[in-house]
């Protein structure tokens, strides 16, 4: 069973995105310029958005059926999601942030070590008490992973993570979502338009190109780092 | 300072400084001394004999402007919301009437009200008969008074900084499972809540001010319905008219100060 299956059409005004992909275990990398849809295709598939065509099948689930006209919300789809600037909720301590995406039963104090764990995971233990608005760029993206991670999803989409971070952070962050994915054994979704960085991430490469999937290709790594808490030791205070 | 300026100052002192004048100097500033202290006395006196005058209302005003915030408070957030957030049947309906308190003269309300919650008709029948008294001429109707007056600042100030939040949050927030209330109660209304702080000052301001509803619908009556607002208009007819003038000339100042003090300490 894929983690992942997309076939869907969405027109926005004159752009149209016309998508059909399968995703496995491990990162699939969205690779293409800006504006070739894969910001949209995360949406659609994280709930936020409507197709108007097609549907889109997480874990065996269908969450998504035009034809059928069934619609899963964004919040039952188990999907985790790190945007591009973090969206950490800023009225909120690091640690709430994640504890709010803890969907374990249990009170307060339970979901408060269950996010006090995927904050140690990610190496941001130190972070919990501190507000977003005192954090580094690359503080917020390990936050905001471990916020993805909380809620323990079958799927992960990251909306071009590393964008805003400088070349050492991002580097470093490579790392840590490499090993991070690898450690829990969730998919994952990343979009970028840095070759680099796919080529680096990626498992498979899904290429975009105006609306449209051109390929599919697998990527080896030889000399790949594993273990995210082999990443997260690197310091990186601001 | 100009040349004139320095000497003509410089030859005032001269004169003060004097022997032969410094009696004079004394005998003024011993004048103004008094003068202040016997118009401090006079307030002191006054205000004392004034409180005793409003200190019933005072107290009324609090007891009917606190539960009418409160009120107006939580409407007037989930209309704001509703407002910002959705579109259903009767939307539009909801904003002009719930913005008609601020665009209609008090009286106008105070008479609605007055036909409306009087025992006479069938919803004010009805409204008696649950809260088992007359909302007309009571406390409780001057609360419905000060609530309706408060309502659409609360309303419109919330609509406007729901309005104003990144939805990008309030999607963050879905894909992290919580269900839309939450989402409401636990992302946006805190992220517009300095917005709503400001509607909710000044529906509670309206609201401690509510003079001409209050009037028809709580009927002034001394020691049941007569609030601070009324009991200054009334006061005008009493020998304390002068020492109230004071007080409140008082009052405006340092609240001005206060609110210029608060401004500046935040800028």
């Amino acid at each position: 069973m894929s983690a992942l299956e997309v076939a869907v059409t969405r027109k926005i005004g004159d752009f149209e995105l016309d998508t059909s992909f399968t995703v496995d275990s491990g990162i699939s990398v969205l690779f293409g310029p800006s504006g070739a849809g894969k910001s949209l295709t995360l949406s659609l598939i994280a709930g936020l958005i409507r197709p108007d065509t097609g549907t889109i099948v997480i874990n065996g689930v269908v969450v998504t059926d035009c034809a059928r006209r069934e619609f899963v919300s964004t919040q039952e789809r188990r999907v985790g999601m790190v945007f591009q600037d973090g969206l950490l909720l800023p009225h909120r301590s690091v640690l709430d942030n994640v504890a709010l995406a803890v969907r374990q039963a249990g009170g307060r104090r339970a979901r408060r070590d269950i996010a006090r764990s995927w904050l140690e995971l990610v190496g941001a233990e130190e972070l919990a008490g501190r507000r977003p608005g005192s954090l580094s760029g690359g503080q917020r993206q390990r936050v905001a992973l471990a916020r993805s991670l909380a809620g323990e999803p079958a799927i992960v989409l990251m909306d071009e993570p590393l964008t805003a971070l400088d070349s050492a952070v991002r580097r470093e962050m490579r790392s840590l979502i490499r090993g991070v994915i690898t450690s829990t054994g969730i998919a994952a979704v990343l979009v970028t338009h840095d070759l680099q960085e796919a080529e680096e991430l990626a498992d498979v490469v899904i290429d975009y190109a105006d609306g449209r999937v051109l390929g599919q290709r697998t990527v080896t790594h030889p000399t790949r780092l594993e273990g995210p808490r082999e990443s997260a030791a690197g310091s990186e205070e601001e | 300072m100009k040349r004139d300026e320095r000497v003509k100052s410089a030859s005032v002192l001269a004169v003060a400084s004097r022997p032969k004048n410094k009696g004079v100097v004394i005998i003024a500033v011993a004048l103004m001394g008094l003068g202040l202290g016997y118009g401090l006395a006079h307030l002191m006196a006054g205000y004392i004999a004034y409180w005793g005058v409003v200190e019933g209302p005072f107290w009324l005003t609090l007891r009917v402007a606190v539960p009418a915030t409160l009120i107006a408070g939580v409407a007037g957030i989930a209309a704001g919301y509703a407002l910002a957030k959705s579109h259903f049947p009767g939307r539009d309906l909801l904003e002009t009437v719930g913005s008609l308190p601020i665009i209609l003269p008090p009286t106008v309300i105070g008479y609605y009200l007055l036909e409306t919650l009087s025992p006479g008709t069938q919803f004010g029948g009805f409204l008696t008969r649950v809260v088992g008294h007359t909302l007309v001429y009571n406390v409780a109707g001057c609360i419905v008074a000060a609530t309706i007056a408060a309502f659409p600042f609360c309303m419109r100030a919330s609509r406007a900084a729901i309005e104003g939040v990144d939805s990008s949050f309030e999607q963050a927030a879905r894909t992290m499972g919580l269900p839309d209330w939450r989402v409401a109660l636990q992302v946006t209304i805190p992220l517009a809540r300095r917005g709503i702080a400001a509607g909710l000052t000044i529906g509670c301001a309206r609201a401690l001010g509510e003079y001409g509803a209050t009037l028809m619908v709580g009927g002034d009556i001394n020691g049941k319905t007569r609030t601070l607002s009324l009991a200054i208009l009334d006061s005008f007819t009493t020998p304390e008219r002068n020492t109230m003038l004071l007080i409140l000339v008082l009052m405006a100042v340092t609240a001005m100060i206060g609110v210029g003090l608060l401004g500046r300490s935040r800028s």
